[in-house]
C-alpha cells in the first residue's frame, strides 16, 4: 500500500506516521482505542475550539489512568481541567486557559499556582502562534513564522518564541516550532463505513492538527453508509489520514456537535463550583468519570 | 449601580452607558473582531442601531455573523449558524488578523496601564503566580493586527495599575512613537471605555487621558478609581447619555438572550 503514500511523504521521515494508517482506520470501541493509542510520556493534542471537544476520549484517559503526558491543545477547557486535576499531565502547551463566559480553571490553576495534585509544567502561547504552528506541522516544516509577540512579555518566559530575519525584506519576524503531537484525538461529526470523516460548523484547527500528528484518532457521533457532504468542499478527512475511529455519541458533551446537540452553558457554569475546590472535583470525577461511562449521554 | 435620567423618565445604570458609549465607537465600515462580554453587547448594540452594515467576526472563525441573542462563548453554535462563512482557526489569524482585512479589535485584561498595555496572564510572578489568569488567547496579534482597538474595562484601582505584573498585550507600550519602533504600523488603542469615563490617547505622549466623564461621575471618583495620576483633557466633557432608542435595543437584546439561555439544556 505504500504507494498511496502522497511523494511528499517519502521524502519526509518514513517512521513519522506508522503503516498501520495506510489502510484506512482501524474501527474500535473507544477503551479499546485508548488502550492502543495512548501511552504514558506522549505529546498529545485533543482540539476542538468550543465545538466538538473530545470529552469522552479524555475521560477514558482519565479511567486508564494515563500519566506524564505532555498535553497540547489552545484553550485547554475543562477537558484538560479535569485530565490536569487527575494528574495525566507533566505539561501543557496552551494559548487561553480559562472557561469560556465563565472565569477561571481552577484545577489548571490550583497545578500552576499549588502544584497540585503534582507540578505542570508550561509552554504558553497566543492563539495566532499555535494556529501557525499546527499548520507548520501539517505542512512538515520544522517551525511557523508570524507577525507576532511584538513588545510583549511571553517571549521573556517562553525560550521557544523566537525570531528570524526575513531574508527579502530584512524584517524580523516571530517564530515557533511545529507542533507536531505524537497523537492527535478529534471529535466529528460522523465517518462512513470506509473510514473518512465529516466536520462541520466551526471546525477550528481540527484538521491541521490531525495532518499535523504522527498518528489521529477521531471519535464520531455515528457512523453511517454515506457522509452527506454539504458540498466537494466540506471538511473530510479521508480515511487514509485517519489512525483509528471510536463510535463516541454525544462524546463532545458537554461542548456541543453541530447539528447533533447543543452545548450545555449550564453544565460549564456548574462546572465552576464543581471544580473550585479538590474534595468536590474528586468526588464529582470518581462518580461520573471513574465510576461511570454515562458522563457523555447526560 | 446608581442610574441617572437619560431623557426625561429614563434612567439608565452605569454598565448601560460604558455599553452604549463602546457601541457608538463603531461604524458601518467597520469589520472588527469581537471579543465575549461587554464588547459582544456593544458590537451587536451598534449593528442593532447607528452600523446595521457592520461586519461581526468572531476569533472562533465566523465571519460576517448576525446572532439574534448574545452568545456565551465565543463558539456558540448561534453565531456559526447565522455567518455569511465560517473558516478555520489558521485563516482567521493568518488571512484575517495579520492580512489586515479586520478594522477594529475589542478588548479587555485584569490590568491596564496609562498606555493602554493589558495584562491577561498572572497577577504575581510568571514562574510562581499568585493568581494564575487564562492569557494572552488572541489579544497580543489582535492588538498589532487590526487597525485600531478599543478597551472596555471596569474601573479601579486594582485593575488600572501603575505597573502591569505581565505585558501580555501591547498598547502604546512606553508611549510617544513605541509602536512604530517596534515596527507596528498599526493605529493601536483608540479609546477606553469605563463605566466611569472614557480615556483617550493624548497626542504625542500616548498616554490615556481622560476626554468625557459619564453624567452623575465626579472627577474625585475617577481619580479614586485609577491606580496612577490620571490626567485630564483640557477639553474635559460629559459622555453622551444614551438615548431612548438605544436603551430600548440593549434592553430587549439582553432580555432575549436571557430567555435563550434560560431554554436552554
Amino acid at each position: 500500500m505504500s504507494s498511496l503514500l502522497p511523494s511528499t511523504r517519502a521524502v519526509f521521515d518514513p517512521t513519522a506516521r506508522p503503516d498501520d494508517s495506510l489502510d484506512g482506520p482501524a474501527f474500535l470501541p473507544l477503551d479499546e482505542a485508548i488502550d492502543w493509542l495512548v501511552s504514558d510520556g506522549m505529546k498529545v493534542a485533543m482540539e476542538g475550539f468550543t465545538h466538538l471537544i473530545p470529552f469522552a476520549a479524555g475521560h477514558e484517559v482519565i479511567r486508564q489512568r494515563r500519566k506524564h503526558l505532555t498535553l497540547i491543545r489552545m484553550t485547554p477547557d475543562l477537558i484538560y481541567d479535569q485530565m490536569i486535576g487527575m494528574g495525566c499531565a507533566d505539561k501543557l502547551v496552551f494559548s487561553w486557559g480559562g472557561n469560556p463566559g465563565v472565569g477561571s480553571l481552577h484545577r489548571l490553576r490550583d497545578a500552576i499556582e499549588h502544584g497540585w495534585p503534582g507540578p505542570l509544567e508550561v509552554e504558553e502561547h497566543t492563539h495566532a502562534a499555535m494556529a501557525n504552528a499546527y499548520e507548520a506541522g501539517a505542512a512538515n516544516l520544522p517551525f511557523a513564522v508570524l507577525h507576532g509577540y511584538t513588545g510583549v512579555d511571553l517571549p521573556r518566559v517562553n525560550p521557544m518564541i523566537r525570531s528570524v530575519e526575513c531574508p527579502y525584506t530584512g524584517r524580523r519576524l516571530a517564530t515557533v516550532p511545529a507542533l507536531r503531537p505524537d497523537l492527535a484525538i478529534i471529535h466529528a461529526q460522523k465517518a462512513d463505513r470506509a473510514g473518512n470523516v465529516l466536520v462541520e460548523g466551526i471546525v477550528g484547527v481540527q484538521k491541521e492538527c490531525a495532518f499535523a500528528a504522527k498518528r489521529a484518532l477521531v471519535t464520531v457521533e455515528e457512523v453511517v453508509d454515506d457522509l452527506l457532504p454539504g458540498s466537494v468542499n466540506s471538511v473530510v478527512l479521508p480515511s487514509w489520514t485517519i489512525t483509528a475511529i471510536a463510535c463516541a455519541p454525544r462524546g463532545a458533551f458537554p461542548s456541543y456537535a453541530h447539528g447533533y446537540y447543543p452545548r450545555s452553558n449550564s453544565f460549564y457554569l456548574k462546572w465552576d463550583a464543581i471544580s473550585r475546590e479538590r474534595d468536590s472535583f474528586l468526588a464529582w470525577m470518581n462518580e461520573n468519570v471513574l465510576q461511570s461511562r454515562e458522563m457523555a449521554l447526560s | 449601580m446608581s442610574a441617572v435620567p437619560a431623557e426625561p423618565g429614563i434612567a439608565y445604570t452605569r454598565e448601560e452607558i460604558m455599553v452604549v458609549a463602546a457601541s457608538r465607537m463603531l461604524t458601518n465600515a467597520d469589520v472588527c473582531l469581537v471579543g465575549i462580554g461587554v464588547p459582544s453587547v456593544a458590537c451587536n448594540l451598534a449593528k442593532l442601531t447607528h452600523a446595521p452594515r457592520i461586519k461581526l467576526i468572531y476569533e472562533s472563525g465566523t465571519i460576517d455573523t448576525n446572532p439574534a441573542v448574545l452568545p456565551l462563548s465565543i463558539g456558540d453554535s448561534e453565531l456559526c449558524e447565522t455567518s455569511l462563512t465560517t473558516v478555520s482557526l489558521p485563516e482567521i489569524f493568518r488571512y484575517w488578523l495579520q492580512g489586515g482585512r479586520i478594522t477594529v479589535g475589542f478588548l479587555g485584561g485584569a490590568q491596564i496601564d496609562r498606555f493602554a498595555n493589558l495584562n491577561s496572564s498572572v497577577i504575581g510572578d510568571y514562574s510562581n503566580p499568585t493568581v494564575r489568569l487564562p492569557g494572552a488567547g488572541g489579544a497580543p496579534e489582535i492588538a498589532t493586527g487590526c487597525d485600531r482597538v478599543f478597551v472596555v474595562m471596569d474601573m479601579s484601582p486594582r485593575r488600572f495599575v501603575g505597573k502591569l505584573s505581565f505585558l501580555t498585550t501591547l498598547g502604546h507600550g512606553e508611549g510617544g512613537d513605541h509602536r512604530q519602533r517596534l515596527g507596528v504600523h498599526t493605529t493601536g488603542p483608540v479609546a477606553v471605555i469605563t463605566d466611569l469615563c472614557i480615556l483617550e490617547p493624548e497626542a504625542g505622549t500616548k498616554e490615556m487621558i481622560v476626554t468625557t466623564i459619564h453624567e452623575g461621575v465626579t472627577r474625585e471618583e475617577v481619580e479614586d478609581a485609577c491606580g496612577w495620576k490620571l490626567r485630564f483633557s483640557e477639553e474635559l466633557g460629559q459622555t453622551a447619555s444614551p438615548t431612548a432608542v438605544e436603551l430600548e435595543a440593549l434592553r430587549s437584546l439582553q432580555e432575549r438572550t436571557r430567555r435563550a439561555h434560560l431554554g436552554e439544556d
